[in-house]
């Protein structure tokens, strides 16, 4: 085999595993996207199901509820407009506390979002971005629809909602 | 009066940057010797003007004087002294004061070691540094004054974020910004050899010690941060893929691939532009870190600010650095010439290999780091990139840099043969193939990875020791001589690349085999746990100096039903944040980690605990801290006290590659081709 063959057949191979590796690189990237949904789009069924993805919003005052294991807790995620049951089963964050903003990792399962990671920020004076972008959102939906209703009172009869 | 002494001296400096940015480079450029010879004093002369605001603003704290903003928002009367001089980078404004002040470091320290440089290379790489300089003091006085009043003046402050009243962390940040602006005189030497466009091997054996520097701190400071999460977090993990963590990561990687081809560009010429490349790149990184976690972008513990303005300030400061050394390069990089040729297969390939690896590996990370920011700036929806991304790309990356690695330091320079590597590495193979795949039988459960990682850093080990015994066997009368002999940069480079079978050792051990158990425990109640019995033997409430605490008791016992230690873990609520924070009590090991921490208090009065057992799991670190050993090595080589005082390319053809093949042409004749 002459050198230059050789070189050749060199840089086909190294090309070869360059392309090789950013094709393995992206479609773990692709599978690894964690997707962020509110509870009001949970609800409508705009979340996947089967397949992971985050929730944000704010613990519910009052819903957390935990059961004789001592491990496995209940509480209600909402963002105002919609609420999420949540269950999991493990330590909960030091920041974790009814009332403020949490975001939470796991599956949907019957109308349950069962999660496998909680998190809170590890600060207590911001609220995670997600659940505040997922309270504001639903805010200004409600005054959308109110602004909506008064505008045009007819249409709420219909029972449509947006 | 002192903090307003701190504020005019910034402001003393920055007119000081005006000087430094400009009259040394353009004396450089047009050979006026009164301009150049201003480049030190001016230097020296922004160390003390800056250290002076740093000191001024450390005074504030430790005198608790409430009446400057930034010390009532992270500092309290009940804060110990030790914690009151840290909280000085325990936010926004004061972590900037102390990143220009390490900058300031960085430049007393090149006009110091620097007497053997020619007298226009230190202008030009003093100049680049005060533009550097300017724009951190123009930043911080526009938008990030750490010496703003508070009038009237707090009663007291609101106290250090409980999570950085640690001694971990309070050394965490130094050494990272010693790592990130570090990178910035590479960087300046980089941006110098481009408008001197003498980009030659003289320029990197001058930049060469200064990157080592700056990557051993990077190493420890990550090093320190990981170890910090790992206890204090009190979830057991020592690593997340958290941006923050992989804004400093990233600077890291290109560091690691600038110094690789920095070694190529001294001892052979090529790669020339490549490392310039590099070390624009390693220092942007730096910059994009120090964005990424100081302009608010992240929300964490570590993004203190949420005002836009700064953001935007970094991002255009990002953007005239990146963009300007770019297009400098673009002008000048295609006169630069290739250096020394070399065959397909040879010491420069693998290096090459080294390089491509870690860039695509920096690579990697920037994307997903950079994708949801980026998506979520555009408003196209909010996501993550969860790390099963990250550990996948750096087992595919990783495993064969780290093969490579054995092969590395033994192949020749500009010719190797590949026969000839097999043939004298079989023996390496065989036993780490052999010791993959009997450890994992020992420990009890076997997973392909279990073996792969093993295998990897059994055969770095192997090849490591293959290679001082082959050089000990050309002369086998009296091998400690022949040891000896052995320059200091070559230990350095073993060191180093030991503390990388370390570090991997440490990762497949503690991944494969770590137990992590939540438990709920009343007083009284055992769990058993690789062998080991806990009992939760209740819990005290403890007065600290500014928290009060509630301790835990856990007896732990081994298999024979003897006592092995009590653990501590403690809930804390401080005072004045009423933030609770966890602390975990660990039993340390050299193999392994017992751990354990609050979780709950219960109803019944117990408690939930996490119980956690950790293989291996300090060898993560020691690995990190014996490649930053290495790096020491390298410095203390005899050829930079040696080489630079026999001006430019002469000396290094007596010298520095001995550890480089015989036969192989000196470089001084090299670089003509």
């Amino acid at each position: 085999m002459k050198p230059r063959h050789r070189r050749l057949i060199f840089i086909v191979i190294g090309l070869g595993a360059v392309a090789v590796t950013a094709g393995l690189v992206l479609n773990a990237f692709k599978n690894n996207l964690v997707f962020f949904f509110s509870p009001s789009q949970v609800v409508a069924h705009e979340a996947p199901v089967g397949k992971e993805f985050r929730i944000g919003g704010l613990v519910k005052k009052g819903s957390l509820k935990r059961e004789g294991d001592g491990l496995t807790v209940h509480f209600v995620v909402t963002d105002t407009a919609d609420n999420l049951n949540v269950t999991y089963k493990g330590i909960l964050p030091d920041l974790f506390s009814e009332g403020t903003g949490v975001v939470a990792q796991g599956r949907l399962k019957n109308g349950v979002f069962y999660a496998d990671q909680v998190l809170a920020k590890h600060d207590s004076k911001y609220m995670p971005p997600e659940a505040a972008a997922a309270i504001n959102e639903a805010k200004s939906k409600e005054i959308n629809k109110r602004a909506s209703t008064t505008l045009m009172p007819d249409t709420s009869a219909g029972g449509e909602t947006l | 009066m002192i903090p307003e002494i701190g504020h005019f001296a910034l402001m003393l400096a920055l007119c000081l940057t005006l000087v430094q940015g400009t009259l040394p480079i353009i004396g450089a450029q047009r050979n006026i010797p009164n301009w150049i010879a201003l480049a030190k004093p001016v230097a020296q002369g922004q160390f003390v003007f800056i250290g002076l605001a740093f000191f001024s603003l450390m005074y504030a704290f430790v005198a608790h004087d409430y009446s400057v903003l930034y010390v009532a928002e992270h500092s309290n009367s009940d804060l110990p002294l030790p914690y009151r001089m840290a909280a000085v980078w325990g936010g926004h404004e004061g972590s900037l004061l102390l990143w220009a002040f390490i900058l300031s470091i960085w430049m007393l320290a090149v006009t110091l070691f620097s007497r053997r440089l020619p007298a226009d290379m230190v202008a030009r790489v003093l100049g680049v540094m005060g533009l550097v300089s300017m724009g951190f003091l123009l930043f911080m006085l526009t938008t990030s004054d750490p010496f703003e009043r508070l009038i009237p003046a707090a009663v007291d402050g609101q106290d250090l974020n409980p999570l950085l009243q640690d001694p971990g962390l309070t050394m965490h940040p130094p050494m990272l910004y010693m790592g990130y602006v570090g990178f910035s005189v590479a960087f300046s030497f980089a941006i110098a050899a481009l408008l001197s466009g003498k980009l030659d091997a003289a320029w990197a054996r001058w930049s060469r010690p200064w990157t080592t520097v700056a990557w051993m701190f990077l190493t420890v400071g990550i090093a320190a941060g990981s170890w910090w999460s790992y206890y204090e977090l009190g979830w057991g993990g020592w690593w997340f893929w958290d941006p923050v963590e992989n804004a400093s990561f990233m600077p890291w990687l290109m560091g690691t691939a600038l110094l690789h081809s920095l070694a190529v560009t001294e001892k052979r010429g090529s790669f020339k532009s490549w490392t310039v490349l590099l070390a624009i790149f390693a220092f942007s990184l730096s910059l994009l870190g120090t964005f990424l976690v100081r302009s608010g972008v992240l929300t964490s513990v570590h993004a203190f600010a949420t005002d836009p303005r700064r953001g935007l300030f970094i991002l255009a400061f990002l953007v005239v650095v990146v963009g300007g050394s770019l297009i400098l390069y673009a002008i000048r990089a295609p006169k630069v010439g290739l250096g020394g040729r070399f065959q397909l297969v040879s010491k420069e390939t693998l290096l090459l290999c080294n390089n491509v690896l870690f860039v695509v590996a920096a690579g990697s990370v920037l994307l997903g780091t950079l994708y949801p920011l980026v998506l979520d700036a555009m408003g196209l929806g909010k996501l993550s990139v969860g790390p099963p991304y990250f550990d996948f790309v750096f087992a595919i990356l990783m495993a064969p840099m780290v093969f490579l690695m054995g092969l590395g330091p033994i192949a020749r320079w500009k010719k190797a043969s590949l026969p000839d590597l097999a043939v004298r590495l079989r023996w390496a193979f065989v036993i780490s193939v052999v010791t993959a795949l009997v450890v994992p039988f020992i420990m009890g459960r076997w997973s392909p990875l279990t073996s792969l990682g093993l295998l990897l850093a059994f055969w770095l080990i192997t090849t490591i020791f293959y290679n001082l015994w082959s050089k000990i066997k050309r002369n086998p009368d009296a091998p400690w001589r022949e040891l000896a002999r052995l320059p200091r940069s070559y230990y350095a480079m073993q060191v180093a690349h030991l503390g990388v079978a370390v570090f991997v050792i440490g990762v497949t051990m503690v991944k494969s085999y770590e137990v992590e158990e939540d438990r709920s425990m009343a007083v009284g109640d055992t769990a058993v746990v690789k062998g080991y019995t806990f009992r939760f033997d209740g819990v005290v409430d403890r007065k600290g100096p500014n928290y009060t605490a509630r301790e835990g008791f856990i007896h732990v016992s081994d298999k024979n039903g003897d006592e092995v230690t009590i653990l501590h873990p403690e809930k804390r609520i401080y005072e004045e944040q009423a933030n609770p924070t966890t602390e975990a009590s660990i039993y340390p090991g050299l193999f392994r980690d017992i751990y354990a921490s609050l979780g709950e208090p219960l109803d019944n009065g117990g408690w939930s605990v996490r119980i956690y057992y950790k293989p291996f799991v300090r060898w993560i670190w020691f690995g990190c801290f014996i490649m930053a050993f290495g790096g020491l090595l390298a410095l203390t080589d005899r050829r930079y006290r040696f080489a630079i005082r026999q001006q430019p390319a002469v000396g290094e053809a007596t010298d520095g590659s001995r550890d480089a093949p015989k036969g192989a042409p000196s470089l001084a004749m090299e670089s003509k081709h």
